[in-house]
């Protein structure tokens, strides 16, 4: 039948432990993993990418890594635009002074270089919880982006304040710059998706990601089955701040190309951000791509029914689809704290009994 | 407090013997400003022993496990554990020196499986870093099989073989103490520290768990030092019992002979007034 677990019987702990539980599941996933990866790609055109993938993507590797820090260990961060802006930056301070490195490497030392930051903006969560800590973060947003704003060295004293991201190449393919093929940057992007949030998986599901969940549930407890509560919370600023960093270098990069920080990376980048993981689902890396997909999509939707199809006014859509998220919010965190994804696994959980509940 | 070596085992009155003092508490003297919930109180913990403390409301029993377990740091004082004196540690420390607790009012980890719950209890045994985790196959994975295996134990152990993939935050009560045991046990302490391990429950939960603290005593041969206020518990399950009342320890001693004590005799029912 389809979708059950029913005759799916798990004889080791490898298998009881496995991503993916059911074969089905399993299977889908490569296939639509696969198409993805190999299909896609020949069909695909400047709009999809530009307007449908590539933020996909990227908000959604930023999704995952403010999940891991919010989501699963209960720091509740809105410095997401602000560690972004630094992984752009970064990326951008890289491509421009060392014009010979590879992409790949840039990114992943623009990575590192915001998880130094989120650490250093994250000591405060050493002393506050909860509410106080949001403004804390919030604190390191308004800061990076002004330093970005008036530290001239950090965009090469450009006239316009701008950054404009240069020619670079991710082993001799073009990925940046002007003159990029809709294929290169969707797979260079996907790939960083893929391998992220694929260690996103291996680490929430092993000993540091219980010491986050431990750490978000219960403290005291955690403390004395020997989670060092230092450890813990500064681990999860450093791997969140990595992943948003990746996200911010791509962002600028490979999609935007140019960014100027008082608009690209603002303080609605932050909430955006925090929008998809609390609707996606808070604790899940699934609910982070749902999330991502679902805050990315909408107004694309919204433009293209409504606008396009109904011909409402471009103002009225815009409206009524701020609107829509704001009250999709307040539901979820009443009726739904955990997202999306809770309601996927409750009707998977009712697939694996139905017809017979009983 | 010397009267003990590790050439002669002490007898108990149930005839069970008994190693050296796992756990000494010397002179332990712990104030909050003006309160005095401590008094300089020692007393020791023999390897193998159940020791039960006891005594009325604000005797400064819980406090005395958040001393033992580094929540507190006492002002006077020594506490010597394995025969060693302990410098003044965190409480992640002294997890990794063997001791685990439960806590009197359930503190397990809400949102995570009962599974995960246990599994978080072998986190001092589990030594594989930030790299090797996030590739996964391999080292990590393995350590999780290793460490799995010893948790499946626990799981059997405790009989919640069924609730192995339920949410915590939705079993009820008795479960939930049941699981935070499972915690406790997971990390195979040489100590175990249990605060009020029967509070609420019912007589057929208090015997399972009895049960289970006499087995993981018997069976693993782990130290028990345990908190709880019901007396015929504490009767049928210690082998010494520590009694405290106002923060000064007033009787330590068999459970047969605690009973005939006058001092603890007041200090539950009262001194009659002429």
């Amino acid at each position: 039948m389809f979708y059950r677990e029913a005759g799916d019987f798990k004889t080791s702990y490898k298998s009881d432990q496995e991503t993916f539980p059911l074969k089905l599941d399993k299977v889908l996933f490569w296939i639509a993993m696969a198409i993805a990866a190999f299909v896609v790609p020949f069909f695909l055109n400047e709009y999809w990418e530009k307007a449908i993938f590539l933020p996909f993507f990227i908000y959604a590797l930023a999704a995952i890594g403010l999940n891991i820090l919010t989501g699963y260990c209960g720091q509740v961060s809105l410095g997401t635009g602000g560690f972004m802006a630094v992984g752009a930056y970064a990326s951008f301070k890289l491509m421009t002074g060392f014009p010979a490195l590879d992409m790949f490497v840039v990114i992943m030392i623009a990575g590192l270089i915001t998880a130094g930051v989120g650490v250093l903006f994250g000591l405060p969560s050493l002393r506050i919880k909860g509410f106080y800590l949001a403004v804390a973060t919030l604190a390191s947003q308004f800061f990076l982006v002004w330093l970005f704003n008036k530290w001239e060295w950090t965009y090469n004293y450009s006239a316009t304040g701008q950054i404009n991201s240069p020619q670079r190449d991710f082993l001799g393919i073009v990925v940046t710059g002007p003159y990029t093929k809709p294929w290169a940057t969707y797979l260079f992007c996907l790939g960083f998706l893929f391998l992220f949030a694929w260690i996103a998986r291996n680490l929430v599901r092993g000993r540091i990601g219980r010491s986050w969940m431990a750490i978000r549930d219960m403290d005291i407890a955690a403390e004395i089955i020997g989670v060092n509560p230092l450890m813990a919370k500064m681990s999860a600023f450093a791997i969140s701040s990595f992943f948003v960093g990746v996200a911010g270098a791509l962002y600028f990069a490979v999609w935007l190309g140019a960014a100027e920080p008082t608009e690209a990376f603002s303080i609605d980048q932050s909430f955006d951000v925090l929008f998809m993981i609390i609707i996606g689902g808070l604790g899940s890396i699934l609910g982070s791509l749902i999330g991502a997909a679902f805050i990315v999509l909408l107004p694309v939707l919204f433009k293209n029914v409504f606008v396009g199809i109904l011909g409402i006014p471009t103002d009225i859509a815009e409206f009524s689809q701020i609107i829509l998220v704001g009250a999709l919010i307040v539901f979820f965190l009443i009726k739904e704290p955990h997202g999306i994804v809770a309601y996927w696994r409750t009707l998977k959980g009712k697939l694996r009994l139905w017809p017979f509940p009983y | 407090m010397n009267e003990v070596n590790e050439t002669q085992p002490t007898e108990s009155v149930h005839g069970r013997t008994f190693g050296a003092p796992i756990m000494e508490m010397k002179n332990i003297t712990m104030r909050f400003g003006g309160v005095i919930a401590i008094q300089d109180i020692s007393f020791d913990i023999l390897e193998g022993e159940i020791r039960a403390i006891i005594g009325p409301n604000g005797a400064g029993k819980s406090s005395m496990l958040n001393v033992i377990n580094g929540f507190y740091h006492p002002q006077e004082g020594e506490i010597w554990f394995g025969g060693k004196k302990r410098s003044p540690m965190k409480p992640y420390q002294i997890a990794y020196q063997g001791i685990a607790r439960t806590f009197q009012n359930i503190a397990l980890f809400k949102g995570m499986s009962t599974l995960d719950n246990i599994m978080t209890g072998r986190f001092t045994h589990m030594k594989k870093g930030i790299v090797s985790q996030a590739i996964w196959k391999g080292a990590a994975e393995k350590e999780e099989y290793e460490n799995r295996e010893i948790v499946e134990k626990v799981i059997d152990f405790l009989e919640i073989q069924s609730i192995r993939k339920t949410e915590v935050g939705k079993l009820p009560y008795g479960l939930q103490k049941r699981v935070e045991l499972g915690r406790a046990l997971a990390a195979e302490p040489k100590l175990l520290l249990l605060d009020e391990p029967m509070a609420g429950m019912n007589v057929e939960e208090k015997e399972d768990m009895s049960r289970f603290i006499l087995d993981v005593n018997d069976e693993f041969g782990t130290t028990v030092a345990l908190i709880e206020h019901d007396m015929g518990v504490v009767m049928d399950i210690a082998d010494r019992v520590v009694v405290m009342d106002y923060g000064k320890k007033i009787g330590d001693d068999t459970p047969e002979n605690i009973l005939k004590n006058q001092a603890v005799i007041d200090a539950y029912l009262g001194v009659a007034h002429e």
